[in-house]
């Protein structure tokens, strides 16, 4: 046990234990998460950029239109170099790229469940998604997307995990049920990412940010990308 | 002055000929329906036969780009005398805008303004509405019209992502003035932000003629400040649930079509109102003092329901039009009268009518403001 939490912390990930917690469609019960490990901070344009110098087929001219859209490190100076701040989140990768950045560094996307659990702690409670006061900061910062924080300067959850919701979307393995039911023979929920109907078997109608959070998930494909997207690798 | 006389007799005719051709309609679906359920008795058709099961049969000729307008203006009535495809081009915007003097709000738009763009199409066209979503938005956005049958009026298909475009297309069966509205989860949010906007299904024989028409719509917004509380404000989640705006306004700010930017006629003139109720939650009491409204279309339907109304009830998410003839000089107030709204929340609006008084009409004989001036 010992071993593995020492590495992860080297590797700049902390160790999230075994919880649950309540999905936004799941009739109140709790989804049970394993342990595991999450990235402290979202991974930086200058991660990225070490990342496509190292592995040539994702820069920005080699990437085929199957893995990204053409909003793919969009705002990059060129192929090789990232500019702007190195130390902000990247953003419009896509999907296929998130995942082969984590790959490489022998990490993975976090699951929706893992990524909703983390991000459910406040930086005293591992579980603060039914008070408003939290809820409510959350709402602020989703509304204050895209003015270019940095990654890492915002405070860690209880678990010691920052930015989750101040900075970018982020990319889970799970994204979208609907998009990749053709591969996890899972059903489709596309009619919850529009219309008041959107309420329906909700665990919580007020959870607003979760709403908010499904319904970007809902209209992404592996290769979109935003750029007000990133992500940060589990293990 | 008589308003009857302003309908032309050709739209008399035409909707004569309409319903002639609805009650065709209905009839044959009439049959068609009588295969299941109870058997058909008389005064069953006799019902039946005022609800039409439409098909769009009109022979689509051309197409063309719609122009769409920033409230109060609204697009010029369409001469057309045949269906069309017509392609809508509304571009979602995330940006921060004024909502008060000294007070900004991060506005979520359909065209850039509050309310969106202005949308007017004829009964029978083919639209084509391209929903794009600007790259640097935070929120994937989609459109429900209310003028749409079809799965969410649209919204089902048009989840659309920064930097992404939707694209369907809805034939306008249904003549009317619609509410149309963001419906991407969580809807309140997105209502709350200002995603809505009106698009008009001018009936086949077009409207009366009139020499201005002003597109005018009310909505609340709830924030985290009091009323006037300077600076950048954001949503208010607990008011909104509660219901409790903090403000409620015409045009999306407060002040829109006041002061320097009132609405402008003359005597003499006739007018006529698209006005429409965004809420997200109060319903308007959508009154003009000073005036009284000569004809209203109901819940903004396609017939006039109704003359000589003071206040008409507009439904949030509805509309109605309303026609006017201007007959004396002066400020027309256009208010919600659930009057605290008006006096504290900002639903107030001006229609400055110029020209000759007349004191048939109005005369003051004897007043404190006389002595006093």
């Amino acid at each position: 046990m010992f071993l593995p939490l020492l590495l992860a912390a080297l590797a700049g990930m902390t160790h999230v234990p075994a919880g649950s917690y309540e999905q936004l469609y799941g009739k109140g019960e709790r989804v049970a998460v394993r342990a595991f490990s999450l990235d402290r901070d979202a991974v930086t344009r200058g991660q990225y950029q070490s990342f496509v110098r190292g592995h040539a087929s994702w820069q920005r001219d080699a990437v085929g239109r199957d893995m990204a859209d053409a909003g793919y490190l969009a705002d990059w100076r060129s192929p090789r170099l990232a500019g702007g701040a190195l130390d902000a989140p990247v953003t419009g990768v896509s999907w296929h790229a998130a995942r082969a950045f984590c790959e490489s560094h022998g990490k993975r996307l976090p699951t929706v469940a893992e990524w909703e659990y983390a991000a459910a702690a406040s930086e005293h409670v591992r579980d603060a998604s039914r008070d408003p006061a939290f809820r409510a900061r959350v709402l602020e910062a989703y509304a204050k997307r895209g003015s270019g924080a940095r990654a890492g300067t915002s405070t860690a959850n209880v678990y010691g995990v920052r930015g989750l919701h101040d900075r970018v979307w982020e990319w889970t393995l799970d994204f979208n049920p609907a998009a990749t039911a053709h591969r996890h023979g899972s059903a489709g929920h596309e009619h919850h990412a529009y219309c008041a109907s959107a309420a329906l078997g909700a665990a919580d109608p007020s959870n607003y940010p979760a709403f908010m959070r499904y319904a970007v998930r809902s209209g992404l494909n592996e290769r979109s990308t935003l750029s007000a997207l990133g992500f940060r690798c589990a293990a | 002055m008589t308003h009857t006389a302003s309908l032309p007799s050709q739209s008399v005719v035409a909707r004569g000929a309409l319903s002639a051709l609805l009650a065709t309609a209905a009839l044959l679906a009439t049959f068609s329906l009588a295969g299941c359920g109870a058997p058909a008795v008389a005064a069953d058709i006799g019902e039946r036969a005022s609800v039409p099961v439409r098909t769009p049969s009109d022979e689509i000729v051309g197409q063309e780009v719609a122009v769409v307008t920033r409230a109060p203006n609204v697009p010029a009535p369409i001469t057309r005398t045949h269906a069309t495809k017509v392609i809508v081009n509304l571009d979602v915007i995330e940006k921060t805008m004024r909502l008060a003097d000294s007070v900004e709000y991060t506005m979520w738009t359909f065209g850039g303004s509050v309310p969106g763009s202005f949308i007017r199409v004829r009964e029978g066209d083919l639209v084509e509405l391209h929903l794009r979503n600007a790259a640097n938005s935070t929120m994937p956005h989609n459109i429900d019209l209310h003028a749409v049958t079809g799965p969410g009026g649209g919204a089902k298909s048009s989840l659309t992502l920064p930097g992404g475009e939707s694209v369907f297309t809805f034939t306008a069966m249904n003549p009317g003035l619609f509410v149309y509205h963001c419906a991407t989860s969580p809807v309140p949010m997105h209502m709350a932000n200002g995603m809505y906007g009106m698009i008009l299904v001018e009936p086949k024989a077009g409207l009366p003629k009139v020499d201005r028409e002003f597109y005018v719509m009310q909505s609340e917004f709830y924030t985290k400040g009091k009323f006037g509380e300077h600076g950048l404000q954001s949503l208010d989640m607990d008011k909104g649930v509660d219901e409790r705006p903090t403000y409620v306004v015409f045009n999306g700010s407060v002040g829109a079509i006041a002061g320097e930017n009132a609405l402008q006629a003359k005597v003499g003139e006739r007018v006529r109102f698209f006005f429409g109720d965004a809420g997200p939650n109060l319903t308007s009491s959508f009154h003009l003092i000073g005036e009284v409204f000569d004809n209203v279309y109901g819940e903004g339907g396609s017939a006039v329901t109704q003359h000589n109304v003071q206040t008409t009830l507009v439904p949030s998410g509805g509309a109605v039009m309303v026609e006017l003839g201007l007959e004396q000089p002066g400020d027309l107030i256009l208010v919600d009268h659930s009057i605290f709204r008006a006096f504290n929340k900002g639903a107030l609006g001006v229609l400055k009518v110029t020209g000759a008084a007349n004191a048939k009409v109005f005369a003051v004989k004897k007043s404190i403001g006389a002595v006093g001036e």
